[in-house]
């Protein structure tokens, strides 16, 4: 076990990675000499190469599209997107294209790809760094989505992102990047996709949460254990899709309360899928309403401090507020 | 700016007499496929077409000199003729059009002409215009840095050069000099958009320029013309001397596909106009005078397609039906045995 921040464990993984498998290449935006804008592969082209540390033209759309002929000729590309505000241009070779050519082919062609882009605000990014991109493409069948929130996730579910036949998109909270630090398992540690997990062990109430609201969740969770003697579970998404939806009911059934807290625009956001999921097969388990808080519906979040913090966090301690009222419900 | 080449005879290209007897039967079979299908369609027994007539001496001049097996395929909606020459056969085509469980394609999933053939290297392509152009940039990319001694062929039409896409791709595999060829099979119009509409230039050829390769202008209907060109871009490619773009100046004599009407944009003495060019008659014309066939061979060879074209969609109207369960299946990999964890385009 070693100590590191989200950052570095998706560096450290990823280097491994390319380290023992040299059909992978990184390809994106500044990933070569400048290694990358949140510096994840400092040094890599030197080390690795010009042909497997790419600097593309400014073109997501094309990065994308390149390297999805790169995946369906026998490497394993991953493409960086700067930002995620910066991936739609790209949402057409995503959606049409990569999570559609094992489908549309019959099962004749695969596409193994891996898209990271780091998404989610709280870091002064404003309208076009800050976005929260995941219901857009949760919602299409033949792409995995997933979002770690600590650093044994981020390293765990990277490296089963590369292993995957099939085309994942990687989001990294940047919020997580440096302000989440946590252990990694020594070695090759992989957590497979499609798996929730339990962050917070509790009996009276389930928060279900991802990427840097699970964090905001878990300090609630201490403090209402602290303050009120409240027992709160958490559970980790992690993958949005596929969607773990047994360990979700398992502890919404046990609990009989459930919490949905996410980043994301509240309408139509996966917080509006998993609230779905529990209401339609732990109806009869719950002893009060699913509660479900998503950022506000406003475009996107504003750069002001006092506006980034309204979106952020709309009231002080709302998560903590909404989690005692659910106990005593 | 672009240059333009000329029509060489076939001896001169390196082509036998056989060659070209081989190639003149794929554009009269193109032609002939062609014609059924559309039949098919007015009788309600394909819901859709989309017919390459006029295309054909592009598609099979460009594609005679790709090589089978080695070379890779990535094409458009109106390439009929050349997945013919890459090696489909008419019931494969059948199989398409008639959304059987056995199309090579996508099992009856897609839209007929949507091609795909894993074996024979032709990549998947979808409806979207030139999102297939980065994936032949992507795949080239591959090809060089596996060192593999293969070229990528990537056909479109006029249409598509308005794409972001298409800037996209030429642009990383003029970066990379990559092992690939651009073909626009010009046919002056996307869908009802005349050419004037949607460019500001003659040739398309020109934008190669922009992209640090070379632009070239053929007579699209001219088969050897369209080889001459073909050649030597892939030679080129081979060379580690990068891409080219070849424009083939042709017409589309039917409408965009089955449920389109071109009387509505096209003027009828256009058309008439055109097909005074028409390429199964230049290369017809050619084979005569070359006497690589006879009058009396032209029309054996006719009746030997069109039962060709017959028996295969006779048998291709017979074959399975999807299961409709089948529906769910192929979202995800299945098993190791469905594509590859790391796909190939080859076995």
């Amino acid at each position: 076990m070693s100590s590191t921040n989200v950052v570095t464990a998706i560096r450290d993984a990823l280097h491994d990675e390319m380290a023992n498998d040299d059909r992978i290449v990184l390809l994106g935006e500044d990933v070569g000499s400048r290694g990358g804008v949140f510096r994840i592969s400092v040094g890599w082209m030197e080390e690795f190469g010009e042909e497997r540390v790419i600097d593309t033209p400014l073109a997501e759309s094309g990065l994308v599209g390149v390297a999805i002929g790169m995946a369906m000729h026998g490497l394993l590309p991953v493409a960086e997107i700067q930002f995620a505000d910066f991936i739609h241009p790209a949402f057409d070779q995503i959606v049409s294209e990569a999570a559609r050519i094992r489908y549309r082919s019959n099962g004749a062609f695969a596409c193994p790809l891996v898209i990271r882009a780091p998404c989610g605000g709280g870091i002064h990014g404003a309208l076009y760094h800050s976005q929260s991109i995941e219901a857009y493409y949760a919602h299409v069948p033949g792409l995995k989505v997933v979002m770690p929130s600590t650093p044994a996730d981020a390293a765990g579910l990277l490296r089963s992102a590369i292993a995957d036949p099939d085309p994942v998109l990687f989001l990294e909270h940047k919020k997580t990047y440096r302000a989440v630090t946590g252990e990694v398992p020594d070695g090759r540690h992989v957590v497979p996709i499609g798996t929730a997990d339990v962050k917070r062990q509790g009996d009276d109430l389930t928060c279900i949460s991802y990427g840097y609201t699970l964090h905001t969740c878990l300090d609630a969770a201490q403090r209402l254990q602290d303050d009120e003697g409240i027992s709160v579970e958490i559970v980790d998404v992690r993958s949005l899709a596929p969607l773990d939806t047994e360990t979700i009911l398992d502890s919404v059934r046990r609990t009989s309360r459930a919490i949905v807290v996410y980043e994301d625009n509240r309408t139509y956001g996966a917080g509006a899928e998993i609230v779905a999921t529990i209401a339609e097969q732990a109806m009869f388990d719950l002893d009060a309403p699913i509660v479900r808080i998503g950022g506000p519906d406003i475009p996107a979040m504003p750069f002001a401090t006092a506006l980034e913090h309204l979106y952020m966090e709309p009231e002080p301690d709302q998560v903590y507020r909404h989690m005692l009222e659910l106990a005593r419900a | 700016m672009s240059t333009r080449v000329a029509s060489s005879p076939h001896g001169a290209l390196g082509l036998s007499d056989d060659d070209l007897r081989s190639m003149h039967r794929l554009v009269l079979t193109a032609r002939l496929l062609d014609e059924a299908a559309l039949r098919q369609n007015r009788m309600g027994r394909a819901p859709f077409v989309v017919p390459a007539e006029g295309h054909e001496a592009c598609q099979v001049g460009t594609a005679w000199a790709m090589r089978k097996g080695v070379d890779i395929w990535v094409p458009y909606y109106r390439d009929g003729a050349l997945v013919l020459a890459a090696g489909m056969t008419p019931y494969e085509i059948f199989l398409g059009i008639f959304a059987k469980a056995s199309d090579p394609s996508s099992g009856g999933r897609q839209m007929p002409s949507h091609w795909g053939h894993r074996e024979l290297g032709i990549i998947t392509g979808s409806s979207p215009i030139a999102t297939q152009v980065p994936h032949a940039a992507g795949i080239a990319y591959a090809i060089k840095y596996r060192n593999e001694d293969a070229v990528v062929g990537c056909w479109f039409g006029d249409g598509a050069t308005s794409e972001g896409d298409w800037h996209e791709g030429l642009n990383f595999a003029g970066i990379h000099k990559l092992p690939v060829i651009f073909v626009c099979e010009n046919n002056r119009y996307a869908i009802s958009v005349p050419q004037s509409k949607q460019m500001a230039v003659k040739d398309v050829a020109d934008r190669a320029a922009g992209y640090g390769f070379p632009g070239v202008v053929v007579d699209g209907n001219d088969v050897l013309a369209c080889y001459g060109a073909m050649t030597q871009a892939h030679d080129r490619a081979r060379a580690g001397e990068g891409p080219t773009l070849i424009e083939c100046k042709t017409y589309r004599f039917l409408g965009h596909t089955s449920d389109d009407d071109d009387k509505t944009y096209r003027p009828r003495d256009e058309v008439e106009q055109a097909r005074l060019q028409d390429p199964l008659h230049v290369l017809g014309a050619y084979m005569l005078e070359h006497h690589l066939i006879d009058e009396r061979g032209a029309d054996e060879l006719r009746t030997s397609v069109k039962a060709e074209i017959d028996e295969a969609l006779a048998a291709a109207w017979e074959a399975p039906d999807p299961e409709p369960g089948s529906a769910m299946r192929h979202v995800f990999a299945e098993a190791e045995s469905d594509g590859d964890p790391v796909s190939e385009t080859r076995p």
